[in-house]
């Protein structure tokens, strides 16, 4: 029985080398299937490296937890401790005030020295940031000397912006006492940051897994012809099955090779420019090692499956792709299902919450969006069939979708999905945005800061101390002190936090304008809009190689229909349609479910309702230009298509 | 009839005994019916008595010391011969196997013997094609019996002409 | 019969890279006579058919239609002329394979501008006419290779071209399906007036012809008959 591994493995070489035997066309399907399974495994493993690396991190941040209780009395080995954030230039900077009460307190993790009065502590970052030549204003605010770097141990990651900055002013009740860093409890999770990040990630996810599913079925035309060929020839059902796995296996393997690839250049990427909280150590990306496996194991059997699958019809039936028979119907009902059952999970949202359920929000998002890739091919198909009349061009087109719409909308499901998950983001964000820059609304004068002290000190000394400092305009004094800056003066806000550091380090200094937030979130957009980019890019590129196979495969037609006198515009422009009908109900259906759930997401920040219409108008444009592109790459072929050469039947 | 034709384009390679004569006939057509001597030198005698050959004795006894030479007259004939085109018919091929033969055999060009006949072949096809398609059925059925076979002779004339290097090969000296 | 010719090549020379396909070839083709170009495989005949229909350019030599040079006019005024005065038949795989068979009819028709109902009901005629009215609705792969070739020859004759250009019309067909395509093209053409340029190696099918032409290495081997 040793015949039959021996035998598997022939067929599986031999689909393998099938699979690059159509010479340039070949290794172009093979480059494009391993670089959509690539994409999909390279934003797989970030997925299972992500819940790692915060995990690490969260475990140094839990070692330097300050737990205050008010039960505990002054002793030599306590420490009193006031938290401190301020912003410098868009950027949050946090630390801690550190005030021995004895001589052996306790030391924070990182630190082998407690800071004297006057003395800091910095992260490496931020020591860096501190000896810049530009960062006066920084080095002002606190005026201490840095007189050591906090270790590894007692950050969250390389690019933390963290202090510990030794003091003699601290004293109770404004500060706490401790006798130990560090925390046994569980971490509380910040519930819209959490939302986010899983939003963000069945935002990326979701359209890379379809595009991928898309990815390892480029070329199938002719792969079913070549095994459909191979079925004449004698080859039984289990033979050809195991030569087309041999196929999408070398995509899948080399898919798994750059997915690898591009994931450490993630990593590298992360290391060094992360910031802020997402910045992490190299040994802290290393991936769930579980997850990791499953990966590498479910990647190609999910692509040989999805092959498998797609080519039923052929294996059954040797003559199959030979003959256009009409294809059955697609059905409505089970493609309703996943989004049924998306939008029931995300029923908490109409409720008005989603603190503790925010797993099945991002599952009922995930469900939502792959509903969006299973309805696409049926609305095409409803809305084609519906199509009836017009130019011929018009006509050549919809008869065209009506006989195959399945590879068209496939390549389109990708840009459906990622468009309609990028517009649910999109509101997101902006709803948050809108409610932290909202304005304060109920002042006369708009002031620019409002303060917020911690301490006793008189508000007439604060009122005089800010109104001494230059660039300030105008000070009003209240339950909290408001302060309007002089528009002219650009660095006025941070001589404003510097006096008021002075005063009170732990005073908090509210701006109207919320940089540090709005920076994060616009951060946020980009980096969604530069991934949605990139996709529709990759996306871009598979429609051409989808559309060019359609051309190939109608050159005789398309050169009988030059040689009878079809003006080239009329061929061009139905191409043109080919393409538009398909992206358009594809964007149609992705703004419409993009849309809701951008405001089932807005209730659930209980930001006011809107409409993202940037977002609907760049992703729209998006897929004009990628219309507009895969047709003018297709040109150049159905040009060389409608030469007379093709007319001969050799 | 066609004999006397390739007997005389036998000759025009140069001046032969009539035992020679038999042989090269055998060779290239005599396939199943060889030819007797008797019939040769008859058929030589007749072609004597009309100018198309003239004999050149040696010397010494008997019929072998005969060589027979084709005169101009001679030569025109097989020409005209091989440019007219048999009257399409059909169990023509023996005929028309002679003429490709001897028009190869004799340098000219067998091509043409192809088309000549193919047209007069053609032109009796239209005529028939006409009859059919204006006719009732039984004149289609009849017509087309008749086409078949008027097909099959010019298919084979077809093929000869594709293997005309081939047959040039074996049956040039 | 008009002494001047409605199509004439003249001298034509065409060369695929090394390969030589036409040498010299020389045609006359009148009003409303059909003309069968045989020769072997390879001859040149599906060239000399694609420069007479202007398809291809020829390297050397002119073709003429009436007293326009083909060579002389625009890419968009040679398509044109295909669209309206040319119609053709080529051996297979000529039909749009997405469109219905009604559809293909009609196709020439409107691109050249005509409505849609009006070409439909013309494609319609042109079907009933050749016997295949009952797969009008069907897709070419759904009809059988006879159908497929007379839905063609329908597409062909729609326009009621002046010329019509059939390469190899029955190549893919058995006898009695080729003999009913000849059949119908030809009485079809005898009553709309159109010449008939009809590429074959079958003498059946050039006997149905009123004369044929021979070409052999790129050249024509003409024997005209009085008719
Ligand atoms: N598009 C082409 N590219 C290269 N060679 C061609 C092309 N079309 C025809 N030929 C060559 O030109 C010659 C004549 O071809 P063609 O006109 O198709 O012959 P026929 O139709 O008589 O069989 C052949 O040798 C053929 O190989
Ligand atoms: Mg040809």
């Amino acid at each position: 029985m040793s015949v039959t591994p021996r035998r598997w493995l022939f067929e599986l070489a031999l689909g393998a080398r099938m699979s690059v035997a159509g010479g340039g066309a070949g290794w172009v399907r093979l480059s494009l299937i391993a670089a959509g399974v690539g994409l999909g495994v390279a934003v797989l493993l970030g997925a299972a490296t992500v819940p790692a690396a915060l995990g690490a991190s969260n475990a140094r941040i839990d070692t330097r937890v300050i737990e205050t209780s008010h039960d505990l009395p002054a002793a030599d080995d306590t420490l009193l401790t006031g938290h401190v954030t301020t912003t410098y230039e868009g950027t949050s900077i946090s630390g801690e005030l550190l005030r021995p009460e004895g001589s052996h307190p306790p030391l924070p993790p990182g630190v082998s020295r407690l800071p004297g009065p006057g003395q800091m502590v910095a992260s490496p970052a931020l020591a860096r940031m501190l000896a810049e030549p530009g960062s006066g204003l920084l080095r002002e605010r606190w005026d201490a000397e840095v007189v050591g770097v906090i270790g590894a141990e007692g950050l969250s990651g390389p690019a933390e912006l963290f202090f510990y900055l030794g003091t003699d002013k601290l004293s109770p009740p404004g500060a706490g006492r401790i006798d130990e860093f560090g925390t046994s409890g569980a971490h509380e999770a910040v519930p819209m940051a959490v939302l986010l990040i899983l939003a963000g990630m069945v935002v990326l996810l979701i359209p890379v897994l379809v595009f991928m599913a898309g990815a390892v079925r480029f070329g199938d035309r002719t792969r079913n012809r070549r095994l459909a060929a191979l079925r004449l020839a004698g080859s039984d059902i289990a033979m050809t099955r195991r030569i087309a796995a041999g196929e999408t296996l070398i995509g899948a393997l080399l898919g798994l090779l750059v997915g690898g690839l591009l994931w450490a250049g993630g990593i590298l990427l992360a290391h060094r420019y992360g910031t802020g909280p997402l910045s992490f150590y190299p040994a802290d990306l290393r991936p769930v090692p579980l997850l990791a496996a499953a990966i590498v194991v479910a990647v190609p059997v999910a692509a040989v499956l999805v092959t498998l699958t797609a080519m039923r019809r052929v294996v059954a039936e040797p003559l199959g792709v030979t003959r256009m028979s009409t294809p059955t119907r697609r059905r409505f009902w089970w493609r309703l299902l996943p989004s049924a059952l998306g939008i029931v999970l995300l029923w908490p949202l109409f409720e008005g919450g989603s603190s503790g359920v925010e797993f099945q929000i991002a599952g009922g998002m995930a469900l939502l969006l792959i509903g969006v890739a299973l309805l696409l091919p049926w609305l095409v198909e409803a809305v084609v069939d519906r199509l009836r009349g017009g130019s011929p061009a018009w006509e050549l087109a919809v008869r065209r979708l009506q006989l195959d719409s399945g590879t068209a909308v496939r390549a389109v499901s990708g840009i459906a999905v990622s468009v309609a998950g990028v517009l649910a983001m999109q509101g997101l964000v902006t709803g948050i945005e809108s409610q932290v820059t909202e304005p304060s609304t109920t002042a006369a004068v708009r002031y620019d800061a409002e303060i917020f002290p911690e301490t006793t000190l008189p508000t007439g000394v604060w009122a005089r101390a800010l109104a001494a400092t230059p660039g300030v305009r105008e000070v009003t004094e209240g339950r909290h002190l408001s302060v309007a800056l002089d528009p002219g003066d650009p660095v006025a806000m941070e001589q404003l936090r510097n006096t008021a550091a002075g005063l009170d380090p732990q005073a908090y200094v509210w701006t109207t304008n919320n940089d540090a937030a709005r920076n994060a979130l616009a951060g946020l957009r980009d980096t969604l809009l530069a991934g949605t980019t990139a996709l529709l890019l990759l996306i871009g590129a598979s429609m051409i190689i989808n559309i060019a196979e359609q051309l190939r495969e109608r050159r005789r037609a398309l050169a009988v229909l030059a040689a009878f006198g079809t003006p080239h515009r009329t061929l061009r422009a139905s191409i043109l349609y080919q393409v538009t009908v398909p992206v358009a109900l594809g964007m149609l259906l992705a703004i419409t479910v993009g849309t809701g759930l951008a405001a089932m997401l807005q209730l659930a920040v209980s930001a006011p309702l809107r409409v993202d219409w940037l977002g609907i108008g760049t992703t729209s444009g998006i897929g004009v230009l990628v219309v507009l592109g895969t047709t003018a790459a297709g040109l150049p072929l159905l040009r060389s298509l409608t030469s007379p050469g093709n007319l001969r039947t050799e | 009839m066609s004999v006397g034709f390739a007997l005389l384009g036998l000759l025009e390679n140069g001046p032969r005994h009539g035992y020679d004569l038999k042989r090269s006939y055998d060779k290239a057509f005599g396939r199943d019916r060889a030819l007797h001597y008797g019939q040769v030198y008859t058929t030589m005698a007749r072609l004597l008595k009309n100018g198309f050959v003239e004999v050149e004795s040696e010397p010494g006894e008997g019929p072998e010391r005969k060589r027979y030479a084709i005169t101009d007259a001679g030569v025109t004939d097989v020409r005209e011969w091989l440019a007219r085109p048999e009257k399409p018919e059909p169990y023509l091929q023996s005929t028309l196997y002679t003429k490709v033969v001897l028009a190869l055999m004799t340098g000219r060009d067998a091509a043409e013997v192809l088309d000549t006949q193919r047209a007069e072949h053609l032109r009796l096809m239209r005529v028939l094609t006409k009859r059919k398609t204006e006719g009732d059925f039984a004149d289609e059925l009849i017509c087309d019996h008749a086409l078949f076979h008027l097909e099959a002779d010019l298919r084979w004339l077809e093929l000869a002409a594709a293997r005309l290097d081939r047959l040039a090969t074996t049956l040039r000296p | 019969m008009a002494d001047q010719p409605l199509l004439a090549a003249d001298d034509v020379h065409l060369s695929f890279g090394e390969t030589r396909a036409l040498q010299g070839a020389s045609l006359q083709v009148y009003a409303g006579e059909i003309v069968a170009l045989m020769g072997p495989s390879g001859s040149g005949k599906s060239s000399l058919l694609h420069c007479l229909a202007g398809i291809l350019a020829p390297d050397a030599g002119s073709v003429r239609y009436g007293d326009r040079d083909l060579a002389q006019m625009t890419d968009s005024c040679r398509s044109a002329l295909r669209r309206g005065e040319f119609g053709f038949v080529f051996q297979f795989g000529q039909l749009v394979p997405e469109l219905t068979c009604a559809e293909n009819v009609a196709l020439p028709l409107r691109l050249a501008g005509t409505r849609r109902r009006e070409a439909h009901r013309k494609a319609a005629v042109w079907l009933e006419r050749l016997e295949v009215a009952d797969v009008a609705g069907k897709r070419p792969g759904q009809v059988s290779g006879g159908q497929g070739q007379r839905v063609a020859v329908a597409r062909a004759l729609v326009t009621r071209p002046k010329v019509i250009f059939a390469d190899e019309p029955t190549g893919a067909l058995d006898s009695l399906n080729g003999e009913l395509v000849l059949k119908l093209l030809v009485s079809a053409v005898r009553e709309t007036g159109a010449a008939v340029v009809l590429v074959t190696h079958e003498v059946r099918v050039a006997a149905y012809g009123d004369r044929e032409v021979v070409v052999r290495d790129g050249r024509i081997r003409e024997r005209e008959l009085a008719r």
